[in-house]
């Protein structure tokens, strides 16, 4: 394999790399440029089609299919969404994407704006990242002065304009029709679907929404074609450069640009130097919290991509990796996780409210030293309860309105399933104490 | 007290609503405003902002009850946002929460006595890699290890 040379973080370190004039310097805004000069939207779309791009908010979604469901004929506005929300535990990439390069999102945004005949486009960014805010209207404010953005823009009769719009503090306003809720001024609960966003979004508008990296990749694609992208990683499924988040308890946490397919146990002792003090791994959650963990022996060679991890019984995510080394007390970080949903739940569909409640209340029972034997067989009613059971060739079971109810359950089943011994000990110190 | 923008921000505010294409939707825009300009969001200032953008106060009040960013009462000089979740949790968050606490004599949800600070834990930041992170006010305090945290805080006045 011939050594890969970062993409999307190729400017990162470079003094001035967010202003528009080292953008411009290096090549930036050719790929709108094309895009909005030479180019048709559905020939965009074809074009994202073909290099086989997913989503990089979590899902994986094929971005060029997504955008095809965009009606051809609607006479509403088309309206994007650029997803900053970044609330996963353990990830944090987009923030990154954007302190160092904010243009070239703007210009994947200008991209997919011309895909799908969008003229009003927003950044959703969380609300705590106020630094962010300021850097990015202040880069909409050169694109502005530099006919980037605003009326014709490259002096084409192609107009846009983005708006950046923070949200106020809600892990659920990542999810897309939540996201759209709060950004229609509302308290962010998610929609039921069909209707999708595609055809009834933002302002009951066609809408797309894209995450941060999502878009940070289209103008590399629009210089240097599908067919580079495409033979980007080792598997065709699932190419391109991937932004991989690794926390925890290893030595060298950070974002790590590599191929999509880079083996977990290769990113976590290669690139973040190994787990600190050199003690074992015991568990590694591989995509954000939501995503269920793997054991020590489930991660060696697994390619990170989106096919790979989900046939391992988990998921790429948002590629949040979390390692948790041999000292990590599993009942306590299951407890963790599990505030933290009880916390966010926006409280919509009875099972998520509730059931994320009592596993809390459960799990803090068994950090006191009161938990009880029958307990976790409940940590486990509970979670199918709010998610349903684990199958993943079937697909999702949906008993709450949105996804948030399996982000739940399945990492908490994993939890309990893969360390059980861990929950009975906390219940037979109890005993001998 | 009714709630009025200063020029300013009332400035702001005609600017945008000329950009959106939806009332509506400055809801979020326009609470950061008025809580910026107020310190917190009273009674008085959610119907004011209610009214700015013809929307029952109500209907309000469930947007601004919402989000943990906005606060119903005033809080100190100095906001400390310790992020509790996982990563952070075990990089020493926790420890440091309590240590916060008892410098100054205070319990998490609290204000100072003399009105300088006030503790809450707080999910995930968004920023795991350099864990663990305080937010204070708008800012990012990040890798807190040791005695770091002191140092940041001994410097606020
Ligand atoms: C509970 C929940 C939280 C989410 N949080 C985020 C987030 O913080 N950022 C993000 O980009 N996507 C998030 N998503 C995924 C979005 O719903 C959506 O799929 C994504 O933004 C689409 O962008 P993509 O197609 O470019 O991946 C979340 C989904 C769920 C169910
Ligand atoms: S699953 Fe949970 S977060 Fe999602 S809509 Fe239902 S209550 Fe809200
Ligand atoms: S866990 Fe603290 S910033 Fe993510």
């Amino acid at each position: 394999m011939t050594a890969f040379k970062p993409i999307l973080t190729r400017h990162l370190g470079q003094p001035g790399s967010s202003t528009i004039d080292y953008y411009l310097l290096n090549e930036g805004y050719r790929g709108a440029r094309k895009a909005v000069l030479e180019m048709d939207g559905a020939g965009v779309i074809d074009l994202v089609k073909a290099s086989g791009l997913q989503g990089r908010g979590g899902a994986g979604f094929p971005t060029g299919v997504k955008w095809g469901f965009i009606p051809k004929d609607t006479r509403k506005p088309v309206y994007l969404i650029n997803n900053a929300d970044e609330s996963e535990p353990g990830t944090f990439k987009d923030r990154l994407l954007i302190n160092h390069n904010p243009h070239q999102m703007i210009e994947g945004m200008i991209i997919a704006s011309k895909a799908i005949g969008c003229h009003l486009a927003f950044i959703y960014i969380r609300g705590e990242f106020v630094k962010e805010t300021r850097l990015l209207e202040a880069a909409i404010e050169e694109c502005r002065s530099n006919n980037i953005l605003g009326k014709g823009i490259f002096g084409s009769d192609f107009d846009l304009d983005i708006i950046v719009h923070r949200g106020a503090g809600a892990y659920i306003c990542g999810e897309e029709t939540g996201l759209i809720e709060s950004l229609e001024g509302k308290r962010g609960w998610p929609r039921i679907k069909p209707p999708f966003p595609a055809i009834e979004g933002y302002l009951s508008s066609p809408t797309v929404v894209n995450n941060v990296e999502t878009l940070a990749n289209l103008p590399h694609i629009l210089v240097h074609g599908a067919k580079w992208f495409h033979s980007i990683g080792a598997n065709p499924e699932s190419p391109g450069p991937k932004l991989y988040c690794i926390s925890g308890r290893v030595k060298k946490p950070g974002v790590y640009e590599a191929p999509m397919g880079t083996h977990l146990d290769d990113l976590i002792e290669n690139y973040a130097r190994g787990v600190i003090d050199d003690r074992l791994i015991k568990a590694v959650i591989p995509g954000g919290s939501s995503a269920p963990l793997l054991t020590a022996e489930e991660i060696v060679g697994l390619p990170m991509d989106f096919p790979s991890v989900k046939a391992a019984g988990s998921m790429l995510g948002s590629a949040g990796i979390i390692v948790l080394d041999e000292t990590v007390d599993m009942v306590q970080a299951c407890y963790n996780l599990a505030r933290f949903y009880a916390h966010e739940s926006c409280g919509q569909c009875t099972p998520c409210r509730e059931g994320t409640t009592w596993l809390t209340k459960i799990l803090e029972r068994f950090t006191a030293g009161r938990g009880r034997m029958e307990d976790i067989d409940l940590i486990l009613d509970v979670a199918d309860n709010i998610g349903g059971l684990i199958d993943f060739s079937k697909g999702s079971f949906g008993k709450t309105i949105c996804p948030f109810g399996e982000a739940v359950a399945w990492p908490v089943r994993a939890f309990v399933e893969k360390f059980r011994h861990e929950f009975e000990a906390y219940i037979a110190t109890e005993a001998v104490a | 007290m009714s709630f009025k923008l200063k020029p300013d921000r009332a400035r702001k505010y005609k600017a945008l609503l000329k950009q959106y294409p939806d009332k509506r939707s400055l809801a979020l825009p326009l609470l950061h405003m008025a809580q910026e300009q107020e310190g917190f969001l009273s009674g008085d200032t959610i119907k004011g902002v209610a009214e700015l953008l013809d929307i029952a106060p109500g209907l309000m009040m469930e947007t601004v009850t919402f989000y943990s960013m906005f606060y119903l009462k005033p809080r100190g000089k100095y906001l400390l946002q310790v992020c509790q979740t996982l990563s952070c949790s075990l990089a020493g968050a926790d420890q440091m929460v309590d240590h916060v606490a008892a410098k100054y004599n205070l319990k998490v949800g609290e204000t100072s006595a003399d009105g300088r600070f006030t503790l809450v834990k707080v999910e995930c930041l968004g920023s795991c890699g350099t864990a663990p992170v305080v937010q204070i006010n708008d800012d990012y305090y990040e890798k807190m290890v040791g005695d770091k945290i002191d140092r940041v805080l001994d410097k606020l006045s």
